[in-house]
């Protein structure tokens, strides 16, 4: 992957070359702090600190501030510099991701809301060491799907896709845990159905990791892997 | 197998030969030749064009091409000054024939039919494969003779009226009637550049050629009439094979359904146009259409 380091960057015109990377580093910019949201989302939700969870609630404004200068950047370049092949998919593929990185982001908030009522709530309910294992798990997607980004890394991006499928096995699993609990004993229904809309924003979390994974493919490889299986993925990236 | 060397009246510039840099000599024939990515091939083949070889005196400007252009496509060919794409156009219609030093050797086919024939009539083969130049170049004659020029020395009307309608039915086609109809005597330079142009077009298609080839047709002018001169380029290409010579990457882009790419005397890669510009196939068409060399 070391000869892809600055694929972006050998343009003849340099200012080329800056908006592009300007735009790369927005984006990434943008993914560190949502990453960081649902990290802190889950812990104000585990630790029951309401305090933290505004704070998280309050940030979400920067994200989606974020999202739309990181648009009106990929607007520009697409008016004034006319990208193509690789160039042009590097920008449409911000433009698509820009908006996973968002939902991601509106999942951390929902999240921290249900950490604010739960916190007042008291006592820990039943699932949460499930909510801290699936929640370690996407937060590492979203983490290896902006470094695949950075590195335009394909293969990485395809462990991405097959994560999720993982996540998802995991989401079922905690859910069926919860249906039994509530089952065991109706007062806990409140407090788990909460529980299990965490559990739902977090593999949505998943779901936007494996979409940004999906673009790293098309930027690499300029093929579309949305709604295909990962082995037809998996041939792409092999080739 | 064929070679002509011919040196025909009616001089036209001599195309620049292929010059190699120093950065680009390794790329060259080693890996290039014959090597062709993409879809080169058609089963409707207008011209059929195997191994063409195109040498000015010494040097070797086209360096064993094979290509079909296929019936009432529009095809662009691009590349960096020097590729060979203008070369290869004017190899089309013999228009080569005019340089002295010109040699061209390999398979080249008009509907099956040897364009290279020592027999062929060179008169007829432009007849049925009109040129348009990069500058606008109406004879100095009134609108009315430019068009009717072509039509008269094939002596395609026999009656004025006829003549008359030939005119009008090829200006409307290159998108001018409307424009000049009111002035059909006064001299074609008279007209804008764009103008000109579709003049020029509308010449080309008076004597219903078959294919037109168009050899930077939109350099010198503005951008209303490039995109007049586009739109007419999708019109024509309902009755008409048209092949594209340009520069301008974005002008591929938006009227060929394939562009091909040319290097140093090569050609690199045919695709359908939308591949081309999204994801090509060649890293050396990669590099020249997103700007990383040219």
């Amino acid at each position: 992957m070391a000869k892809q380091e600055d694929i972006y960057g050998d343009h003849i015109s340099h200012q080329f070359n800056d908006d592009l990377a300007g735009l790369k580093e927005d984006f990434l910019r943008m993914g560190g702090m949502v990453e960081e949201q649902v990290g802190d989302a889950i812990d104000a939700l585990i630790d029951g600190d309401g305090h933290r969870a505004d704070e998280i609630r309050a940030r979400d404004k920067q994200v989606d501030r974020l999202e739309l200068e990181i648009d009106e950047e990929a607007t520009r370049i697409i008016a004034r510099r006319q990208p193509a092949a690789r160039d042009l998919r590097l920008v449409i593929s911000v433009i698509k991701m820009v908006a996973d990185l968002e939902r991601i982001g509106d999942e951390a908030k929902k999240i921290a809301k249900f950490a604010v009522s739960l916190s007042q709530e008291g006592q820990a309910p039943r699932g949460y060491v499930e909510v801290r294992h699936i929640g370690s798990h996407v937060i590492q997607m979203v983490r290896d799907a902006l470094d695949a980004f950075a590195r335009l890394d394909s293969e990485q991006a395809l462990r991405i896709m097959k994560a999720d499928k993982r996540v998802d096995e995991e989401y079922q699993a905690a859910t069926r845990t919860l249906i039994t609990f509530m089952m065991e004993d109706p007062r806990n229904i409140s407090r788990c159905m909460s529980v299990m809309w965490v559990l739902r924003a977090l593999e949505r979390v998943g779901d936007h990791a494996c979409n940004m994974a999906e673009h790293v493919i098309f930027m690499a490889k300029g093929e579309d892997v949305r709604h295909t299986p990962v082995e037809e993925a998996e041939k792409i990236v092999g080739r | 197998m064929n070679t002509m060397n011919s040196g025909l009246a009616n001089k036209t510039e001599t195309p620049e030969p292929a010059v190699l840099t120093p950065q680009e000599k390794p790329m060259d024939d080693a890996g290039l030749r014959g090597k062709t990515v993409g879809t080169p091939f058609a089963d409707n083949a207008k011209f059929t064009l195997r191994d063409v070889e195109v040498f000015y005196g010494e040097t070797q400007a086209i360096k064993g091409i094979s290509l079909d252009i296929a019936k009432n496509e529009v095809i662009s060919f691009i590349g960096p000054s020097g590729c060979g794409k203008s070369t290869f156009l004017r190899c089309l219609n013999r228009m080569n024939d005019s340089i002295d030093i010109c040699r061209v050797k390999g398979t080249l086919e008009l509907d099956g039919q040897n364009i290279y024939d020592p027999k062929r009539d060179v008169v007829e083969l432009r007849a049925r494969v009109g040129m348009v130049f990069q500058k606008p170049n109406p004879f100095p004659k009134s609108i009315y003779d430019n068009v009717a020029y072509g039509p008269r020395i094939h002596g395609l009307a026999n009656r004025k009226s006829e003549l008359d309608e030939m005119v009008e039915s090829s200006l409307r086609s290159a998108g001018l009637w409307n424009e000049v109809k009111d002035r059909l005597h006064m001299p074609g330079t008279g007209l804008s550049g764009g103008q000109q142009q579709r003049l020029c077009i509308a010449r080309a298609i008076a004597v219903s050629p078959e294919v037109v080839l168009m050899d930077e047709p939109c350099s010198a002018l503005d951008p209303i009439a490039t995109a007049r001169i586009e739109e007419l380029i999708s019109e024509l290409s309902q009755s008409y094979t048209i092949i594209i010579v340009t520069h301008s990457m974005q002008q591929a882009a938006r009227v060929s359904n394939r562009t091909a790419y040319f290097h140093l005397g090569h050609l690199v890669e045919v695709n359908e146009t939308n591949k081309v510009f999204t994801s090509p196939q060649h890293d050396l068409t990669e590099s020249y259409i997103t700007g990383r060399f040219g």
